[in-house]
């Protein structure tokens, strides 16, 4: 704390480091939520090989579930991601069971212009449900924060951090220790040695889709405790996404939540040393970096 | 340009004769909503021409050609609302700026071996990256946009592009046109089958002595520089530019949602592309308006799902189907 008799900059010098440490936290706390966002893509990308370019507009699906079920029966978003995440685990193994496994190994462009359309189909029937402004939750605690020496630190971004890293756990767990969770790392790893010790392939490509969804809609309702919910957020979560699992490294988990540290802390050093709004211009900036100077690592597994 | 006319068939020429003529007679009967809605297929066959040469012929997908879009569109209303240099000249101007943002987007992933989906990324960051650049780019007017104005004075210049529905018309129908010729000349040439080899299998391109760096090169330069001419297009005929619009990532989109829908990798794909979903997004647009409903994702969630149950259904595409029909080859063996 400060003491009287500091010299005046000494004073000044400290309560600027302070506010830096502020929004550094504010940026771990905040990216640790981008994170879950993009383990889910990196999860999909990582087994069924296919780019989820919906993925941003399925986060704001997530979003307004965790804002509707708020502001009508007055549910938690903490507690609704739950239900929500698994509703979305439904809807991925649909999703892939129905339209993407036909499209594993045709295209890659094809496949990308197939989740391009879903993208846009969703983001199109949320402007026509809810119009075009950006929806605020409101939570009743949303201004409380914690009082930690000199840091001040929002409830919110606390209760949301938590909640992702326990997913996130939770994930790497499964992935670890679970039949289900073995078998779909060994299609990612030797697609064609799993068919052929007879794992059934496109079920667990369902299930990983499923699940890279779940993390979404999880990661989409936490998201609506720091932001305001908007039709249009879709393709910069997508894109945000996208920076994160590249820059964390393609196909590891705790990549994508360190990657999702780093932009979230560099975002909000951008936004509060420059301007808010050309924050996402450094993530930009660190993508094509990233994809120019690491392309081989960039490469992931696929070799 | 006459030895491409000679070697098509005898029916295929017909078939395009026709055509041409019917729609360089048709503001003889059409009304002003006919002829602007034209327009924007014209326009919409062809930046999609040019993207499809840079992705249906040389393989290289970009989803950021909204950015040469808006380069070109800024450069030459710049030029003409600050130094009243007309859209004739600042073409020029517009094309080498654009060249140049595609040279070094192509430069950064064709030199650092970035491929695929990861060059498509490249392509979406650089176009953001300067979408928020021009947001604060106070000289453009920032995100509050730039507008060329109105002269009463000015009107029947059409020199410098300022005039009716029937002078955007013809512009729009001869730079159409002139893709069609441009994309069918190039792809007759040597770098035409470069393209071809290096996107069938690169690696086999290379070992044929093929330098598939500079065939690349060339094709995003020729791509971002046949775009750019769009996008002055763009810029005198709306006299409204904002970078949340015109660099928009949905921009990138929409214009390459023509060429394949009408076919990938074919001469005339992005045009059969533009006559196929501009007239049903518009009719869309009209019947909601008639039926009272104020929709405006409508015309988006119709184009969405068109573009799943094309891909799903045709993946190459319209055009090679619909030649297949009427009989009509673009390539003369």
């Amino acid at each position: 704390m400060l003491h009287p008799g500091h010299e005046e900059s000494a004073r000044r010098t400290s309560m600027i480091w302070s506010i830096y440490v502020n929004v550094v936290v504010q940026g771990v706390l905040t990216g640790l939520v981008y994170g879950l966002m993009a383990l889910g893509l990196s999860v999909i990308f990582g087994v069924v090989r296919v780019v989820n370019f919906a993925h941003g507009e399925f986060a704001v699906v997530g979003m307004y579930a965790a804002f509707l079920l708020f502001r009508s029966l007055g549910l938690d978003p903490l507690v609704t991601m739950l239900p929500i995440a698994a509703a979305f685990f439904a809807i991925g193994f649909a999703l892939q069971a129905s339209l993407i496994n036909s499209f594993v190994g045709r295209a890659e462009h094809e496949q990308f212009i197939l989740l391009v359309g879903v993208g846009i189909v969703i983001a199109n029937v949320l402007l026509m449900t809810f119009g075009p402004d950006a929806r605020p939750a409101n939570l009743p605690y949303g201004f409380d924060s914690y009082l930690i020496g000199p840091l001040i630190v929002d409830k919110v971004r606390v209760y949301s951090a938590i909640a992702a890293v326990a997913i996130a756990a939770a994930l790497f767990a499964f992935f670890r220790w679970t039949a289900t969770g073995t078998a779909i790392r060994a299609c990612a790893d030797n697609l064609a040695g799993a068919a052929v010790v007879g794992l059934n392939v496109k079920r667990l490509y369902a299930i990983t889709f499923g699940i890279g969804l779940a993390c979404v809609g999880a990661a989409g309702a936490l998201m609506v405790t720091i932001a305001d919910a908007a039709p249009s957020l879709g393709p910069a979560y997508t894109l945000l996404a996208f920076i994160i699992v590249i820059v964390g490294g393609l196909g590891s988990m705790a990549g994508a939540l360190i990657g999702g540290i780093l932009i979230g802390v560099s975002e909000a050093l951008a936004g509060f040393i420059i301007e808010p709004s050309m924050k996402s211009m450094f993530s930009f900036a660190l993508l094509i970096a990233v994809l120019v100077l690491r392309p081989r690592g960039l490469m992931g597994r696929r070799a | 340009m006459i030895a491409l006319w000679r070697g098509l068939a005898p029916r295929t020429r017909a078939w395009l004769a026709g055509f041409l003529a019917l729609l360089v007679l048709t503001p003889l009967v059409a009304d002003r909503y006919l002829l602007s809605i034209l327009t924007l297929i014209f326009y919409f066959a062809y930046v999609g021409q040019a993207w499809n040469l840079m992705m249906g012929y040389a393989g290289q997908l970009s989803l950021g050609h909204a950015l040469y879009v808006g380069l070109g569109a800024y450069v030459a209303a710049l030029l003409w609302v600050y130094f009243g240099v007309g859209p004739w000249l600042g073409v020029f101007a517009a094309i080498v700026i654009a060249a140049a943002f595609g040279g070094a987007v192509g430069w950064l992933g064709f030199r650092f071996g970035v491929e695929g989906v990861y060059f498509a990324l490249l392509t979406i960051a650089a176009a953001e990256f300067t979408r928020i650049a021009f947001d604060h780019l106070a000289f453009a007017g920032g995100s509050g946009g730039l507008f060329i104005p109105y002269e009463e004075g000015r009107l029947g210049q059409w020199w410098n592009l300022r005039g009716g529905q029937l002078l955007f018309y013809y512009v729009a129908l001869a730079l159409a046109a002139g893709g069609v010729a441009l994309v069918a000349g190039l792809t007759r040439s040597r770098l035409g089958y470069q393209w071809l080899a290096v996107r069938e299998d690169e690696a086999a391109a290379r070992a044929l002595g093929i330098d598939a760096f500079r065939a690349k090169m060339a094709a995003v330069l020729v791509s971002s520089a046949m775009t750019a001419v769009g996008g002055v297009f763009y810029a005198f005929y709306y006299n409204n530019l904002f970078p949340a619009q015109i660099f928009d990532i949905g921009r990138s989109i929409e214009l390459i949602l023509g060429p394949i829908v009408g076919g990938l990798g074919t001469v005339f794909g992005p045009v059969v592309g533009a006559f196929i979903l501009t007239p049903l997004g518009e009719g869309l647009i009209a019947l909601t308006a008639r039926l009272g409903i104020d929709a405006p994702g409508m015309k988006a969630v119709f184009y969405g799902l068109t573009l799943i149950a094309i891909i799903y259904v045709r993946p190459s595409g319209v055009w090679p189907w619909l030649a297949r029909v009427i009989g009509v080859t673009e390539r003369v063996p």
